[in-house]
């Protein structure tokens, strides 16, 4: 029992918070790509590409504001080739996701051996150069709340804004509307004047844009480096965030805070409880296939996903 | 003939494209292209020690080429294979552990058994996901090789592990003994050769699996092209509505070609545990089952096609550590990076659109 309050308090909230932070702009990134179609598996080196360029860019620039945005712009062009891929090639979506997945494994390393001499990992950063942490002025006045909330870095509270932008923009505007017809039914779509692929690129650039910051969070937020595969599989447990939360940005949200507290109590259990890390690790992809099961409710992707749109002549 | 060309040209294609990029990159970086490719050429194919390496690396990813090829046949991409090698692995090197006092010759076949076994259970599962319940192939074997990977290193970590080993492996099944390998292993290419009077490296680690990935070629293309199980198995992949017309059970052909695919996968371990490592070591495949759909991509799903794929991919990493010495700046990860352009042409280059053609998510009944 003596375990029990070392490992559930106050401050294991604040870490779930911090952990999930990655997830939910992973998660809600790969929300825009498949609800407008694009199947993005990519986010795992997205989130990688956005992770080093952010670290990089702070090195040279001691600015970590200049970083997070250099991250942005990084996720974007990255997932602008996954884009071009699917949309023009009509590459099959999944095998453009591995492969970025698998050049986001070397560029780091082979432009960090370059820039750096270490393929390991990027020079660290002083503690100012990293994010700061932000005091929220009203929470910070609420006792429980404050342990929670506040004192985080910049990009926890990006994150956390994101759900209900995303939630409005996904299903009260236009926009919205758009991506979800051209997900569901891209020939309904393009007939009723809309461009079917015009929406999939913001789809999916979108999604680039939301994991970069994703990667610059692990970088310039939660450390002061880049070091090798740091994303160490986040991207796919943001996949599966997304899928548990059955493609809805408040159910993404949600998975993705149950994933990070379940990380966050792997992390406390160490050395101190003897169940296993690995145990712990292993429930967000059980409870996926769970889900996919189709025990906890259905899992249903939009309809049209994965699949290139070809415009009948 | 010119149907083989055709079949030949795309392919190669894209890999001159790849290497011209890779080049571009080296030169980016600061080094010659042109001595990257010299070593590329004189480490991977220069001597018999190189073409050994080669196809010593080459020999995992013969096996997950295929196990990929064989789910592509049938309409599913199996991106699991990273999970059922490891699973195949790890029951591998569990058997030899576990039945030390047994003779040599039949631990190695019943951990060549388990190993298969393991492999296609593991990847039998997302079949069965798919076929009763239209879970996409693609998101289950992710989650699927996640939960390998933990369930691996949690009974590597616990339970057979040497007392004070500070690295993540089993105890080893096999041990050098007075210079002698004892204990579960199968031979390596310089004990197969010597009876024949050539002299192969003794130092290469290129063993019997890499015949057995040979063979597994051959078995691949008879089944997939001379037999009915074969022949339905494509149907599925290329039409299920007039397969099953034709009397082909969709659910069947889903799960009999991930079971197929996995046990495929699952030969790897064999290759790693008996062949070259005598124990499971945590963390050995280097991504060889994502490897794997790029060598079916650029094999074109052929098991001729897969051999020579598997064979080029080898030797990028055999290549890999002398451009990393030989280079000023250029790490090993150029291959990595070559690895996955090669992957994005094939994959854009239209020829080959698995998308158009994959089987759709199966609507559910209710």
């Amino acid at each position: 029992m003596e375990y029990f309050t070392t490992i559930i308090n106050l401050s294991l909230l604040a870490s779930m918070v911090r952990l999930s932070t990655p997830l939910i702009l992973a998660a809600l990134g790969g929300m825009y790509s498949e609800r407008g179609g694009i199947i993005n598996i990519a986010l795992e080196g997205i989130m990688l590409a956005g992770a080093f360029t952010a670290a990089a860019v702070t090195v040279f620039t001691a600015n970590p504001w200049i970083g997070l945005i250099a991250a942005v712009a990084a996720g974007v062009l990255v997932s602008l080739i996954h884009a071009v891929a699917s949309i023009e090639f009509k590459a099959d979506q999944v095998v453009v996701g591995m492969a970025i997945n698998i050049l986001f494994i070397g560029v780091p390393a082979l432009v960090s051996g370059a820039l750096f001499e270490s393929t390991g990992s990027t020079p660290p950063l002083p503690r100012e150069q990293t994010l700061p942490d932000w005091n929220i002025p009203l929470i910070g006045s609420i006792p429980v709340l404050r342990e929670i909330l506040s004192g985080h870095k910049p990009i926890v509270y990006m994150a956390l804004a994101m759900v209900p932008l995303s939630y409005y923009i996904l299903f009260r505007t236009r926009f919205g509307l758009r991506l979800r017809a051209v997900g569901e039914n891209p020939e309904a779509a393009d007939t009723a004047g809309v461009s079917v692929r015009g929406m999939r690129y913001a789809g999916v650039l979108l999604s680039g844009a939301l994991a970069g910051l994703g990667g610059a969070y692990l970088s310039i937020g939660q450390n002061s480096l880049f070091t090798r595969n740091m994303t160490a599989g986040r991207g796919f447990i943001a996949l599966a965030a997304l899928i548990f939360g059955k493609w809805h940005p408040v159910g993404a949200f949600l998975a993705c805070l149950l994933f990070g507290v379940a990380d966050a109590i792997s992390i406390r259990m160490q050395g101190v409880v003897p169940v296993p890390v690995q145990v712990i690790q292993i429930i967000p992809y059980v409870l996926t296939l769970v889900v996919l099961a189709g025990f906890i409710g259905r899992a249903t992707p939009p309809r049209a996903i994965g699949t290139p749109y070809v415009k009948e002549k | 003939m010119k149907g083989l060309i055709q079949q030949l040209i795309f392919p190669l294609i894209a890999v001159v494209a790849a290497f011209l990029v890779g080049g571009l990159i080296v030169w980016m970086v600061g080094d010659s292209p042109l001595l990257v490719y010299e070593l590329f050429f004189t480490s991977a194919f220069g001597s018999v020690d190189g073409i050994g390496y080669t196809l010593f690396y080459a020999t995992p990813l013969i096996f997950t080429g295929l196990a990929v090829a064989v789910g592509f046949k049938c309409g599913l991409l199996n991106i699991g294979a990273e999970g059922q090698l490891v699973m195949a692995a790890f029951a591998c090197a569990w058997v030899g552990l576990v039945l030390p006092e047994w003779p040599s010759l039949l631990v190695v076949l019943l951990a060549m058994i388990a190993a298969v076994a393991a492999g296609g259970i593991w990847a039998a599962v997302p079949g069965v996901l798919k076929a009763r319940f239209g879970a996409h192939e693609v998101i289950t074997t992710i989650m699927m090789n996640f939960i390998a990977f933990g369930i691996v290193s949690y009974l590597t970590q616990y339970h057979y592990r040497k007392q004070g080993d500070p690295i993540l492996e089993t105890r080893p099944i096999a041990e050098i003994k007075d210079g002698v390998l004892t204990g579960p292993h199968i031979p390596r290419m310089h004990d197969l050769l010597a009876p024949f009077g050539i002299d192969f490296p003794a130092g290469v680690p290129l063993n019997l699996a890499f015949l057995f990935a040979i063979a597994a070629c051959a078995v691949v293309y008879v089944f997939l092209w001379k037999t009915k199980w074969g022949f339905e198995l494509r149907a599925v992949g290329i039409s299920p509505s007039a397969a099953e017309y034709g009397g082909a059970s969709i659910s069947r052909n889903i799960i009999l070609a991930m079971a197929i695919s996995g046990m495929l996968a699952g030969m790897v371990g064999v290759n790693e545990v008996l062949g070259y490592r005598y124990r499971y070591y945590d963390g050995f495949s280097a991504l060889y089952g994502f490897t794997g759909i790029a060598v079916a991509l650029l094999g074109r799903n052929h098991p001729a096609g897969v051999l020579l794929a598997a064979i080029l991919f080898g030797a990028l990493t055999r290549s890999g550590l002398f451009i990393d010495i030989f280079t000023d700046r250029v790490s090993k990860d150029w291959v990595v990076v070559l690895q996955a352009i090669i992957i994005l042409f094939v994959a854009c280059g239209g020829a080959f659109r698995v998308g158009a053609r994959r089987l759709k998510l199966m609507k559910s009944e209710t």
